[in-house]
């Protein structure tokens, strides 16, 4: 009879690439970032089109999030999401237009109190309708992914035209209020007022809700939801109630996008929430359905990829946000950062 | 009859008699109806109900929503209007068209269903949402190519021309190339129903309703769910391309309204739904109530709107360019009190 083989744990890191992989996603927007600097001939419009596209990411991320969290919370996916992105930017627009003397004004003070009151109306605005979506479009098909999808896009539908009945079928012209017009110099490179103040207005929405999902309590019972919602329940709280709170914020977020996104075209028309959804959609994908982290680095990864694409070759715009959205699901199926349920 | 039908019966008497009320009034649709625009509403309806009869493959056999459908019809009709420019006018150019149209529909929803179909059959409307939107800004931008938001003008064979005439009249209706034109869209939009029927009523489609009840026990009893999902997107794709065809046949012009418009998604989801998903018998019922309501309603909705002409918001609530609104409602509606469409109400009544 043999001895049993002598037992030796082997105690040896983990290799460099192992280590890695949690962090290449994060690491994919410097290596997006350097790509376009090789490729754009002239270092300032680089820089100028890396803020874009970082202002843009951080707008596409804000209207996105939403969807991602209430998918990942409730299995329920919302079509109808880009309503609330038309809805906001319809009722932020009409409140600007309405202050149009505060926002002509050129003070700064006066401009940014606008903007808030601007903001905060078409969040409430989305906020309530995101609630009476709930209720009367979502509720009820709760579980049946196919009537989801069919019932959220007949909702789309009826918004879309219903601004149309309320706003008339013209798209809107708005000027930016007077101290976000024009663009700072740095480095040679002229960067737009308004997209600085949309990367920190994205940045600072994102460690809110960073902060939120990580040291609350409500926090805690969103991302536990989001693992097992059974268990949460189990425990005693009302996941129902947590999940129509997450919708409204995540319509209202929908919404501030919506303004934000609006003002940064200039124009707004019924159908923008339809266009954006279809970024936002890539974006939720590719960042793994549910994951707000995920959410974030894809939002600015086809922030970026659009901006450098327009620049170097126009019509291959929308189709480069395509090939990205294959590459990275050839590279991980489930998006960048899947959500694991513990199911 | 049962073997033409491939033993799926309408199973209910009205609904028998409305489908052939229906078929015999295409049959005889240039003899019953002479006119212009009845003749078209009837070869829209053909096209139609061959379109969403390939969509409810996906959708009521499969379970797989898809966003992309009119991006395949747009294929099939883009293939046909280039193969027609750049080949003459000429049966070889529509067959070579609508061949290669349908191929490269079946290519195309073949790639889009393999890397997302694998994962969740979620993605998969979200993905075709996606690529379909950013194929109708490229045709739009190509105009080299495509003609454009303009689209393309072409010319089918002399023989399904107007002026092409091969008798005089038969009961008062001038036998000329038209009525060719409109019987080979009859006939090759029966066919291709058929063969959608056969389909779905063969093993393959029941191995399809199987993965859309249960795809976890179809997995588990052996059935390879993503192949046979992935299969099902490529026919549905082909079978709409064709569909496509011969709606550039039928009109001789395409263009991204036409063939791409996101309008025409929504006109299949709701002729799908109301129909009746999961019965090829829905497509027909659906696709025939929505053309007409479509071509003859609205201008109903504007004698409403001028009724109720001087009253707050009402008028523009009524008014025929807010078709879609109530298009909405009403496909809300039947998601949820009437999820079995009119096909489904009419066989559970016996």
């Amino acid at each position: 009879m043999s001895v049993a083989p002598e037992h030796a744990p082997k105690m040896a890191q983990a290799s460099f690439a192992h280590r890695l992989g949690p962090w290449m996603p994060v690491l994919l927007i410097p290596v997006l970032i350097v790509l376009g600097f090789l490729a754009i001939p002239s270092s300032t419009s680089w820089l100028t089109l890396t803020v874009s596209g970082l202002a843009m990411g951080m707008m596409i991320f804000i209207m996105a999030s939403g969807l991602t969290l209430v998918f990942g919370l409730m299995d329920v996916i919302n079509f109808g999401h880009g309503a609330f992105v038309s809805v906001g930017a319809f009722v932020g627009v009409s409140v600007l237009l309405v202050l149009g003397q505060m926002t002509s004004a050129p003070s700064l003070a006066l401009n940014l109190a606008a903007l808030m009151v601007a903001v905060f109306g078409a969040m409430a605005a989305t906020g309530l309708m995101g609630w009476a979506f709930e209720k009367v479009i979502v509720e009820p098909v709760y579980g049946h992914h196919l009537k989801q999808i069919l019932v959220t896009m007949g909702g789309l539908i009826v918004v879309e035209q219903l601004i149309i009945v309320l706003w008339g079928p013209e798209e809107i012209y708005i000027a930016r209020p007077e101290a976000l017009k024009g663009a700072v110099t740095f480095a040679g490179a002229a960067l737009e007022k308004y997209r600085l103040v949309a990367v920190a207005i994205g940045l600072v929405v994102f460690l809110a809700m960073r902060w939120v999902l990580r040291r609350t309590k409500i926090g805690l019972i969103v991302r536990a939801g989001v693992e097992n919602g059974e268990m949460v329940q189990a425990l005693g709280y009302r996941l129902r109630l947590v999940f129509v709170g997450v919708f409204i914020a995540g319509s209202a977020l929908a919404g501030l996008g919506g303004v934000m996104w609006g003002l940064y075209q200039e124009v707004i028309t019924a159908h923008m929430g339809n266009q954006a959804m279809i970024l936002i959609f890539i974006v939720v994908i590719i960042g793994g359905l549910g994951s707000v982290e995920g959410c974030f680095i894809g939002a600015l990864l086809v922030g970026l990829m659009q901006n450098y694409v327009a620049f170097l070759e126009p019509k291959v715009a929308l189709i480069s946000n395509i090939g990205l959205m294959v590459a990275i699901l050839m590279w991980r199926p489930m998006g960048m950062i899947p959500v694991v349920k513990a199911k | 009859m049962k073997a033409v039908l491939s033993g799926d019966m309408p199973r209910s008497v009205p609904l028998t008699l409305i489908l052939g009320v229906i078929l015999v009034c295409l049959a005889l649709a240039p003899f019953l109806f002479p006119g212009v625009r009845t003749v078209d509403t009837a070869a829209r309806i053909c096209i139609f109900v061959v379109l969403v009869a390939s969509y409810d493959l996906l959708l009521g056999y499969g379970g797989i929503v898809s966003f992309a459908h009119t991006m395949f019809f747009g294929i099939g009709a883009y293939g046909v209007a280039l193969a027609s420019t750049h080949m003459g006018r000429g049966f070889d150019a529509l067959l070579v068209g609508s061949v290669a149209g349908a191929g490269v529909a079946a290519a195309l929803a073949l790639v889009i269903g393999l890397f997302s179909l694998r994962v969740r059959a979620i993605f998969f409307a979200m993905i075709t949402l996606a690529v379909a939107s950013a194929v109708a800004v490229l045709v739009s931008q190509l105009s080299g190519l495509t003609g454009g938001e303009d689209g393309l003008t072409f010319q089918t064979p002399r023989a399904l021309g107007p002026a092409f005439k091969f008798g005089d009249e038969l009961f008062g209706v001038k036998l000329n190339g038209k009525l060719l034109a409109y019987y080979l869209i009859f006939l090759g939009s029966l066919i291709l129903f058929l063969l959608m029927l056969r389909v779905v009523n063969s093993p393959f489609g029941r191995v399809l309703q199987a993965i859309r009840e249960n795809d976890f026990r179809a997995e588990a009893i052996g059935y390879r769910v993503v192949h046979y999902r992935v299969a099902a997107t490529c026919l549905s794709a082909a079978v709409a391309a064709l569909a496509g065809s011969l709606y550039a046949i039928w009109l001789r012009y395409v263009g991204p309204d036409t063939a791409l418009s996101m309008e025409i998604m929504i006109d299949i989801l709701l002729m799908v739904v109301i129909g009746g998903m999961g019965t090829m018998y829905g497509a027909v019922i659906g696709a025939t109530l929505l053309v007409i309501a479509q071509n003859y309603l609205q201008n109903l909705m504007g004698v409403a709107s001028g009724v109720v002409d001087g009253l707050p918001v009402l008028p523009e609530l009524l008014s025929a360019d807010r078709w879609l609104l109530w298009l909405g409602v009403l496909f809300i509606l039947s998601v949820y009190f009437f999820p079995t469409g009119v096909v489904g109400r009419l066989r559970a009544r016996k």
